[in-house]
């Protein structure tokens, strides 16, 4: 159990620590800060306190007798029957992670047909692929995925288990680790072996990405993690590696699901998802009207990638929903990031400011979106953009 | 059809500011709200009483002041509020909140649908719905956009994916968390507002509900934080300042030494 108290002889009574607590825990009393009830031992207060008068106790809870667990579990996920580019870069992941423990490096692979991304799998660094084949798992089906997990590992206790932090994989994961008994942590952006514990430190964004957060799971096994796309870069198939593929196919009456698709629409016009693309041309309040996005889809051409947009086109009914980018759309980590008339507010920097690089072009010199910009252009999108199209043909050509 | 809806208290992250010198958050006089998805399904769940009769129930779990919340739900409409509330409680992972809940749930009983927004806004780990309806055994449809049929038994909806969505069946009872596309939520009304006045939650501590004290809030949890720590600062941005045909094409130049440009 972890506790904070506050050193009262050492507090100032500056009360930065209760500007800074996200749940509203401290309260001034008299010239010292008192931690109430309602706080969660998050650490924050520790870390602003200037003078060093809070501190953290961690008492280690009890330990469980636990089985013993070993190696890598990613589970790749497959769509239209082909690994997504997420399931990719965390073979590569979970290859760095495996070898750091000395491990092997399991992945998991459901659907109608298999054999062909197990084959990939082993080249992007599998030891083992242990695959399940039926009706019910092409789609996601969330019963029947607990389910298939739970034939396939029939016993065996991963150290670890890896899914990419898609709409399946946030689904999916929950789902199993509560019925593992066992932490899962969301949507993480890096991952680590402690050198002494051996335990893996999750890292992800807190507090609408003002702020990072690293998680252990220390206790209990598997330790899980779901992992936003585009963080880990993928690595090389190699299909001169060797490892062992076991699929199932004997999964009828083992699995079940009280759930079924119907019916899949697929409305994305462009074929890119914003998700899983490098470059990223988004579109805030200042491009005016729905039509000057033409501008943007240009642009995007030109580089090849797709349009995305912030919170007003979105509501403006300018962009679909599916392309909005920040705390209430999605969350992109792309190679290059050309935001052109977005003013930056926070809901929309928490969604795209871990991309590489990115270029700002607004009219507003103060706006936030500069702060956080690689390249910034102080002027009009609608007048730079064609400019820029136009520059970048005089380049290709 | 009785639905329950599971709320959470967050801070209004709209009013947090980050202080440009220390990198703190500044929470100072920022305000408690309802997660701002969970809006969402306390309409939805309106919408489907209006349509199929029954009752709405909100249920959260939080601190004391936390009842505001319900207080909030029952002026919108909710028949009633129910509190999960007490120290064992507190410092609660997804796993921990998603068992109490899943107790809280059991203890109201008797319901065909639970309906919570995506995820809320502090934490955005989506988890808790799913774990939700593990512990209770049930189906679990996420991040849904509309609902197409509801009924004793059985219920079809619209789940987001990457490309669009699935159109998705399921039998009841079953978790569905849903996302800001689904409707456009109510404003409280007067006559919602002056019941909200005279509420009292109902609240239930671990031993009423009969829950495993081990299993709940911090000592419950398999995930500790390790620690906390500010972003890496995004190194001074450089600007290129010029004529617009100028800025253009340096920034074309840019793009290209960078290898992005195809």
């Amino acid at each position: 159990m972890t506790t904070v108290r506050v050193l009262s002889e050492q507090c100032t009574g500056c009360g930065e620590c209760v500007a800074s607590c996200p749940v509203a825990a401290i309260e001034m009393r008299g010239a010292s800060a008192l931690i109430t009830d309602i706080c969660t031992a998050c650490g924050i207060c520790v870390t602003v306190c200037p003078v060093e008068a809070i501190e953290m106790e961690h008492v280690a809870p009890a330990a469980r007798p636990s089985a013993p667990s070993h190696g890598v579990w990613v589970f790749a996920e497959l769509h239209h029957g082909r690994l997504v580019g997420v399931s990719r870069e965390l073979m590569a992941a979970g290859r760095r992670l495996a070898d750091r423990k000395g491990t092997e490096l399991t992945a998991l692979v459901f659907g109608a047909a298999v054999e062909q991304p197990a084959r990939e799998l082993v080249a992007l660094g599998a030891d083992r692929v242990l695959g399940a084949e039926h009706p019910l798992l092409e789609l996601f089906h969330d019963d029947a995925y607990v389910e298939a997990f739970m034939a396939l590992a029939d016993g065996q206790h991963p150290e670890i288990m890896l899914c990419g932090g898609t709409v399946l994989g946030r689904a999916f994961f929950p789902r199993l680790a509560a019925r593992l008994g066992t932490g899962l942590t969301a949507d993480c952006t890096s991952l680590e072996i402690d050198a002494e514990s051996g335990i893996l430190l999750q890292t992800r964004p807190a507090y609408g990405g003002n702020l990072l957060a690293t998680i252990a799971c220390p206790d209990r096994r598997p330790q899980m993690a779901t992992v936003r796309p585009k963080v880990f870069p993928a690595g090389a198939a190699d299909f001169s590696r060797t490892g062992a593929i076991a699929i199932r196919r004997d999964l009828d009456g083992v699995i079940r699901s009280r759930t079924k698709v119907l019916e899949v629409l697929e409305e994305v016009v462009q074929t890119v998802n914003i998700a899983e693309a490098d470059v990223i041309v988004a579109g805030g309040r200042g491009m005016g009207a729905a039509e000057n996005f033409a501008l943007l889809e240009q642009l995007a051409k030109a580089l090849g990638g797709a349009v995305a947009a912030s919170r007003a086109p979105v509501d403006a009914g300018w962009v679909p929903y599916a392309r909005q980018v920040g705390q209430t759309g999605k969350t992109v980590c792309p190679k290059l990031y050309i935001a052109c008339g977005i003013s930056g507010q926070v809901q929309h920097l928490v969604g795209m400011q871990s991309a590489d690089v990115i270029v700002a072009i607004n009219k507003d010199p103060q706006a936030p979106i500069f702060s956080v910009a690689t390249y910034g252009i102080v002027g009009d999108a609608l007048e730079i953009v064609p400019l820029l199209i136009k520059a970048l043909h005089l380049y290709k050509n | 059809m009785k639905i329950i809806v599971c709320i959470k208290q967050v801070p209004d992250t709209v009013h947090v500011r980050i202080d440009e010198k220390t990198g703190a958050m500044e929470r100072e006089g920022v305000p408690a709200i309802v997660n701002p998805y969970d809006l969402y399904a306390l309409e939805e769940a309106l919408r489907l009483r209006e349509a199929h009769g029954g009752s709405v129930t909100a249920l959260t779990m939080g601190p004391p002041q936390a009842e505001a919340a319900l207080r909030d739900a029952i002026a919108l409409g909710v028949d009633e509020g129910c509190h999960l509330s007490g120290r064992e409680f507190a410092g609660g992972d997804t796993l921990a909140t998603s068992y109490a809940l899943a107790k809280g749930v059991e203890k109201i009983g008797g319901y065909h649908l639970i309906l919570c927004g995506k995820q809320a806004i502090d934490g955005d780990t989506a988890q808790v719905g799913p774990e939700l309806a593990e512990h209770l055994g049930v189906p679990f449809l996420g991040f849904v956009r509309r609902v197409r049929e509801a009924g004793i038994g059985r219920i079809v909806v619209e789940r987001m994916t990457e490309e669009g969505a699935d159109v998705v069946e399921s039998s009841l009872p079953a978790v569905v968390s849903v996302v800001k596309e689904i409707n456009t939520p109510r404003l409280p009304s007067l006559k919602g507002k002056m019941r909200a006045k005279s509420f009292k939650a109902t609240t239930w501590n671990a031993a009423a509900l009969g829950a495993d004290e081990a299993r709940l809030g911090f000592a419950g949890s398999p995930t500790k934080v390790v620690k906390i720590f500010h972003p890496e600062a995004r190194s001074g941005g450089e600007i290129i300042a010029g004529a617009p045909a100028e800025v253009a094409a340096r920034l074309a130049e840019k793009l290209r030494s960078l290898g992005v440009c195809r």
